[in-house]
């Protein structure tokens, strides 16, 4: 163990890790909650409750169906952004062309119902959800003990956020919806069927927070108010990033990630603000956001 | 760009504002407040009082200047720590304990909602919704507030020296005095040169810009007395409930603000009294049903925003064509 700055090793590199890993969620719901304004208009405020949900059908799958781990990371996110595209057909779609903030406000409402719900049969304490076989254990790498399955969460986030950033910016479909985003009437006169379009981008937003509660189920207990106060994190986030740039709402979670974790390390009476206050220097310096190309 | 078809809380463009309509409410609402001592609990209508000042100082904000902030409870709940603060610990009476709490919360909106201009639209509620966070966690932390516990048996003292607030009745007038207060100052605001920019800016932004308006000056001054006017509600609340908690700064007590301006009617005038003690009232008698409370809230968020998108006054002013 190499001490740093006072700081034992272990200590600095375990944070830095945990900051990671919240980072790769903040990336993840951030570059949902982007992708989803960018088609519907909408903030979606049921982003926490949906993180939350992803994580209760993970362990509904478990202990209920018998499906492990893996068949959840695939399974729960399909049920979940499902059941976001249900919402989208039933309730969103109706507030399009108004202002945003009664998007804002509907899953505001549509939040507070989901973790009442989860409240009633669940309690606000946490239910256990085991890491699975083939990542317990882990490395020791002299200057740190790594934890396979933290490991296995940044990387595979990652892999997701750099896939999701490559269908939108380099490909056919990525570029009917940026074409969609920018004028949905022309797109829509070319042929393309733009309400499934603005669906089926709601389902995968949802579904990429999910994903995001899958992944964190064994790391924080799976509780009903988990991502109630995140969500709220997430949206400091989108601030300083801004949601016009794919690859900025991924920097930006990453970033704000380590930078939560090393403060954690260094003045930890101050690591549940430091978003927020990054977020207020950032409004002061350039309040467009670090990647934001309006207001 | 995307088309607004409607600002946020816009009544009918058609319907011209007629003050008469919204004085003689104002009165039949004095009238009723009066009297009511007599009929209902004084305990549940002082709460009611101050939730509705509450919501009338928010609805200055998104009925009139169309900026919803998510973080209003950061003023509310500020004003009752420090009037708690002031009251129990410093031994101040209540008209200095609330006045000092008054000024706290308006120097917060002014720092805040400095920040907070500096983004429109969905923005701004997402960066009100954060500090307000911040604040709470801030709260959380300092030793002052007592954490999970709260500034709890607040003295209710003499107000002036000579007015004993723990008769209820005689409370019940000096609280109804101040929700009057407000609401009338609200009121003056409102229809005030200054609220003709606001609602100009709320409509259309960009041209109130190109008129040679200093729109971030409104805006902020606006915000300012929003917070102001919370901060005078929380205040007041501090003393009548005699404690101050972390509940009071919470997301969730903004997020309780929104629907009772929703419900009642988001520019309005009465709206968010009428929504205030519709709430808080459907709040005590669904006191047993535990977290449901919570669903039903946001089955009424979805329901308003959905379907009921004027609010209650909103819908009966529509109805007549007149403005309430």
């Amino acid at each position: 163990m190499i001490p740093l700055l006072g700081i034992s090793s272990q200590a600095l590199f375990g944070q830095l890790l945990l900051g990671l890993i919240n980072g790769a969620f903040y990336a993840l719901l951030s570059l949902g909650l982007a992708v989803i304004f960018g088609m519907l208009n909408i903030v979606n405020f049921a982003h926490g409750a949906l993180y939350m949900m992803g994580a209760f059908c993970a362990w509904f799958l478990l202990n209920y169906a018998g499906i492990g781990y893996w068949g959840a990371l695939v399974i729960a996110p399909v049920i979940i952004g499902m059941f976001g595209m249900l919402l989208e057909r039933t309730m969103l779609q109706r507030i399009a062309g108004l202002d945003p903030s009664y998007g804002l406000l509907l899953t505001f409402g549509l939040a507070l119902i989901i973790q009442g719900v989860f409240l009633n049969f669940f309690g606000s304490s946490g239910l256990p959800y085991a890491i699975p076989k083939e990542l317990s254990g882990g490395q020791n790498l002299g200057f740190m003990f790594l934890p396979n399955y933290r490991a296995w969460v940044v990387i595979f986030s990652l892999i997701v956020c750099l896939a999701t950033w490559f269908t939108i910016e380099k490909t056919r479909l990525g570029a009917y919806l940026r074409a969609a985003t920018e004028n949905p009437a022309l797109v829509r006169a070319f042929g393309i069927n733009v309400p499934r379009m603005i669906m089926l981008t709601y389902g995968f937003g949802v579904g990429l927070a999910a994903l995001a509660g899958v992944l964190a189920a064994p790391i924080n207990q799976v509780r009903p108010l988990m991502g109630a106060d995140f969500i709220i994190v997430v949206f400091a986030v989108v601030v300083i990033g801004g949601m016009g740039s794919i690859m900025g709402s991924i920097l930006t979670g990453f970033l704000l990630g380590v930078v939560e974790g090393l403060t954690k390390v260094f003045y930890p009476e101050a690591s549940s603000t430091v978003v927020f206050v990054i977020m207020a220097l950032v409004l002061l310096v350039k309040p467009a956001g670090l990647f934001g190309r309006t207001a | 760009m995307t088309l607004r078809t409607q600002t946020i809380a816009a009544p009918s463009r058609a319907m011209p504002r007629r003050s008469a309509d919204e004085l003689i409410a104002m009165a039949v609402l004095a009238a009723l407040l009066a009297v009511a001592p007599f009929v209902v609990y004084p305990f549940f209508l002082m709460q009611a009082l101050c939730f509705a000042l509450f919501a009338c100082a928010f609805n200055l904000l998104v009925g009139f200047a169309g900026l919803l902030s998510f973080g209003h409870a950061m003023f509310f709940g500020s004003a009752a720590y420090f009037s708690a603060h002031l009251a129990k610990v410093w031994g101040w009476p209540p008209e200095l304990a609330i006045i000092a709490a008054v000024i706290g919360a308006g120097v917060i909106g002014i720092l805040t909602g400095s920040l907070a201009i500096r983004r429109q639209g969905i923005y701004f509620s997402m960066i009100t919704l954060a500090l307000g966070q911040m604040i709470y966690f801030l709260y959380l932390q300092t030793p002052f507030t007592h954490g999970e516990d709260g500034i709890q048996a607040v003295p209710q003292g003499k107000l002036l020296g000579f007015i004993d607030l723990s008769h209820q009745l005689t409370f019940y007038y000096v609280v109804l005095a101040i929700f009057l207060f407000g609401i009338i100052a609200i009121y003056r605001i409102i229809n005030s040169p200054f609220g003709d920019i606001l609602k100009a800016i709320r409509e259309n932004e960009p041209r109130a810009i190109s008129l040679g308006y200093k729109v971030d000056l409104y805006k902020l001054v606006a915000f300012t007395l929003s917070a102001t006017f919370a901060g005078l509600a929380g205040a007041t609340k501090a003393i009548v409930t005699q404690n101050a908690s972390l509940t009071d700064v919470h997301w969730t007590m903004s997020g309780e603000v929104i629907l009772m301006t929703l419900v009642g009617g988001m520019g309005t005038i009465l709206g968010p009294v009428v929504g205030a003690f519709t709430m808080i009232g459907m709040q005590n008698y669904l006191a047993g049903f535990g977290q449901w409370v919570t669903v039903i809230q946001g089955i009424i968020f979805v329901v308003c925003v959905l379907a009921f998108r004027r609010g209650i006054v909103g819908e009966i002013a529509h109805w007549f064509k007149r403005s309430l």
